[in-house]
């Protein structure tokens, strides 16, 4: 996992990508900017090329059928936009789940993207990989969203403390929290993460009124562990926020790791199940999605 | 075999289809209605087009009576009494739309129906109101077989807009087409949202910018036709149109297009406006006998002529030689900037000429973004949009049109396919329906990817009965083979999907 601590000193983050229009992050329509880089691995990640930073080892060079991307004289891979014909070779050839399609952008270059569908918009998401790992970067970015009136939310995996560091919260409407496992071995398996901190984050926001909404991805045939997450969110936030319960989907996994997991989706039953579970213990607002 | 033959032989029409084409053919017997011969080349080289509205007009192209004098004097000559109730107000209106003409011969307004039927819907039990009102869409569809009529609610809340929204879901009807008049200090959220619901489920209602219309039109203004922006008590004489690509075929360069090619076409549609405006006013007898006219449903002086332009995308991109069409107009900011020059100096040309009657708004007429029809193919996008396959992301979309929608009092628009899981959001279509109205977008349409009833370029039809129609079965409604037209010609319904984004994390 690359260090990203100082290019956030230095003002400039890795963004995957910025969507202008979102239905699907938040209320309303928001515009949704995709950090790169995620201290998770988890093992359904549908974009397992937004986990790790670029290591220039060119290996994608030669897989791009449009001529987009070249190893510059510092040899450093440089992709050219206009080129870029959005197939993806780059990504399926890379061996390290990162992406040369990356830019590093500055707070004011990530604004004039916002600024343009700002009269269409609610708010703005920002998302990732893993969002907090650009901490500084976003309590500047949500300060200037703030003031075109608009609302900040984070997508976060929950591996930021937020108690220990509140200034985010701050400046933003909230969280929406992945919690992707409570049983520890599950988790260990899952995502490679220890999962204290994630639970430390759902007992923390939601105290401080800054837990927007949950997420849980239920895998089919899964029942321990699915429950074990379930209960205990349910348990914890009651009515105060929206639960979503996700069906896992394959598309986009990996294929080791399909293998484990299912290579088929969660039956939308299967799902329904467990959101009825999560209602009865009072999480009022679960539903599936 | 003599075109009347092939129509009365046609398998697809129906008696009243039949009967309207060989009206047609009827007034193609005479004509003493007589251009120029430049005009007559210029329409050979399809660089002009006057939408077969016919040699011999007989009636104004469209016709939006006042039913609001309707309901407070009744009608003479239809021995009809001012309504006292909600079943009298329906029945009034019903009679009353058989006999209101237009270039269809169906009625293209059909009025403010929410405003109109809502102080008798208000005095009766709710269910019993949904009743009535549910037939009388019904009478609609079936009797005003023809999806160019067209109805208005808003811009405020009220129980029969309500009705009306909940109605047009459950029924599923191609016809009438509806507009919201959109107006963000007096149209509730909450209303905004259930049109926008309705809208997904059914593609109607259309959002009107009602701040816009009313700026030019005043209050009392009509959506009428696809999204025809027309006085009350008045309506558009006729509607011919640059076929802007065509119009260029012979221009050297943009300066050439713009100092020779596009004022002699102007000129020629003027010259044929000019014509067919006094024919119908001086010739005709629609002025001078019509009841709509001798009791005031209709004034002369509300109404003007409509100045359509199609295919300024195929014309910038054919003027700067781009060949690659998604790198062109929409996408390329020269193509967007000589555009909007090329609008400019329609805009120009049109104003500066002195036109008969019209006296409403200085002797002049109105440009309109003609949506295309069936025949066009894909040489002319409708009016100034992007075309269907190369459409950029919505935001850049929205904010190509915002530049073009003011040229255009007398109507364009644009439509934009949303994917299903937009049936559980619609609150993230209102603000883009919201900012983009107040970016200076005129009028807005939707519809949800997989619905049976579909927006083709402007007007709606249901794709089971293009099935029909390619089955060679009779379709009850006129516009369903234009429909079929467009499908196959100008891949309408192939246009570019908001999808939602998967999220990365």
């Amino acid at each position: 996992m690359p260090s990203t601590g100082g290019f956030s000193i230095m003002k400039r983050a890795p963004v995957n990508r910025i969507i202008p229009f979102s239905n699907v992050d938040g209320p309303g329509n928001r515009t949704s900017v995709f950090f790169q880089g995620c201290p998770f691995n988890c093992l359904f990640c549908h974009n397992p090329e937004t986990i790790h930073l670029c290591r220039d080892c060119g290996i994608c060079v030669s897989q791009c059928p449009a001529g987009a991307l070249s190893l510059d004289n510092e040899g450093h891979v440089a992709w050219d936009r206009t080129r870029c014909v959005g197939c993806d070779s780059c990504i399926r050839s890379c061996p390290h789940d990162a992406s040369p399609k990356v830019r590093w952008m500055t707070v004011e270059e990530v604004m004039r993207e916002i600024r343009r569908s700002a009269p269409y918009i609610d708010g703005v998401t920002t998302s990732g990989g893993e969002c907090t790992l650009q901490n500084e970067f976003l309590i500047d970015l949500f300060t200037e969203v703030r003031k075109l009136g608009k609302t900040c939310l984070i997508d976060s995996n929950g591996s930021f403390d937020f108690a220990a560091d509140p200034r985010v919260l701050e400046v933003s409407e909230g969280v929406m929290l992945d919690v992707k496992a409570v049983e520890r071995e599950w988790s260990d398996c899952l995502v490679s993460f220890p999962n204290a901190i994630v639970l430390k984050n759902l007992e923390y926001l939601l105290s401080v009124g800054k837990l927007h909404e949950v997420r849980t991805v239920i895998f089919p045939g899964r029942d321990r562990e699915n429950e074990a997450t379930v209960r205990y969110v349910a348990q914890q936030i009651g009515g105060a926020c929206l639960y979503k319960i996700i069906r896992y989907r394959p598309y986009g996994v990996r294929e080791r790791y399909q293998k484990l997991l299912g290579e088929y989706e969660t039956e939308a039953d299967y799902a329904e199940r467990w959101a009825e579970l999560a209602r009865s213990l009072g999480a009022a607002q679960a539903f599936v999605v | 075999m003599s075109e009347a033959l092939r129509i009365i032989q046609d398998p697809t029409l129906t008696y009243k289809q039949e009967l309207l084409a060989l009206a047609r053919l009827g007034e193609s017997t005479d004509d003493s209605l007589r251009y120029s011969d430049a005009y007559y080349e210029a329409k050979r080289r399809g660089a002009l087009c006057d939408l077969n509205e016919g040699v011999m007009p007989y009636r104004p192209r469209y016709i939006c009576p006042d039913y609001e004098l309707l309901f407070r004097k009744g009608c003479e000559f239809l021995q009809l009494e001012p309504p006292k109730d909600l079943l009298e107000a329906v029945n009034v209106l019903e009679i009353f739309y058989c006999h209101v003409p237009s270039i269809t011969s169906f009625p293209v307004y059909l009025g403010d129906l929410d405003r109109l039927l809502e102080p008798f819907v208000v005095r009766e039990d709710r269910a019993f109101a949904k009743k009535v009102l549910g037939l009388f869409l019904r009478n609609i569809d079936r009797v005003q077989t023809d999806s160019f009529v067209h109805a208005d609610i808003g811009p405020e809340d009220s129980v029969t807009g309500r009705l009306l929204l909940e109605l047009t879901e459950e029924m599923q009807l191609a016809v009438p087409n509806l507009t919201l008049r959109y107006d963000p200090e007096k149209t509730s959220d909450d209303f905004a949202l259930a049109c926008v619901r309705c809208m997904l489920k059914t593609a109607k209602p259309s959002f009107a910018n009602h701040r816009m219309f009313v700026k030019e039109w005043g209050e009392r203004y009509a959506i009428a036709s696809c999204y025809n922006g027309l006085s009350i008590a008045g309506g558009g004489f006729t509607l011919p149109r640059l076929r802007l690509y065509e119009c260029s075929l012979d221009a050297k360069s943009p300066e050439d297009f713009l100092e020779r090619e596009l004022p002699r076409h102007i000129d020629l549609q003027l010259e044929y406006m000019d014509k067919r405006v006094k024919f119908i006013v001086e010739e005709s007898s629609f002025f001078k006998t019509n009841f709509l006219v001798t009791e005031g449903f209709v004034k002369l002086e509300n109404f003007t002529g409509m100045f359509g332009v199609v295919g300024l995308a195929e014309c910038c991109n054919r003027l700067l030689g781009i060949e690659d069409k998604k790198k062109g107009f929409g996408m390329n900011d020269r193509a967007t900037a000589l555009g909007l020059q090329i609008m400019d100096a329609i805009d120009v040309r049109v104003a500066a000429h002195e036109a008969p009657y019209c006296d409403a708004y200085g002797h002049r007429y109105r440009l309109h973004a003609q949506v295309g029809i069936d025949t066009d193919g894909m040489d002319d996008s409708p009016g100034t949009r992007i075309p269907i396959g190369v459409e950029p992301t919505m935001l850049e979309q929205l904010e190509v049109n915002e530049k073009f929608h003011p040229y255009f009092p007398t109507g364009t628009g644009d439509i934009f396919k949303f994917e299903e899981t937009y049936l559980k959001t619609p609150e993230a279509i209102l603000p883009i329906i919201k900012g983009s109205l107040a970016n200076g977008l005129r009028y807005f349409s939707g519809y949800l990817e997989n619905n049976d009833v579909v927006r083709v370029t402007g007007y709606l039809v249901k794709k089971s009965e293009i099935e029909k129609l390619r089955a060679k079965k009779q379709s009850l409604n006129n516009v369903t083979v234009f429909g079929m037209g467009a499908q196959d010609g100008g891949h309408a319904l192939d246009r570019r999907v908001q999808h939602h984004e998967e999220s990365a994390g």
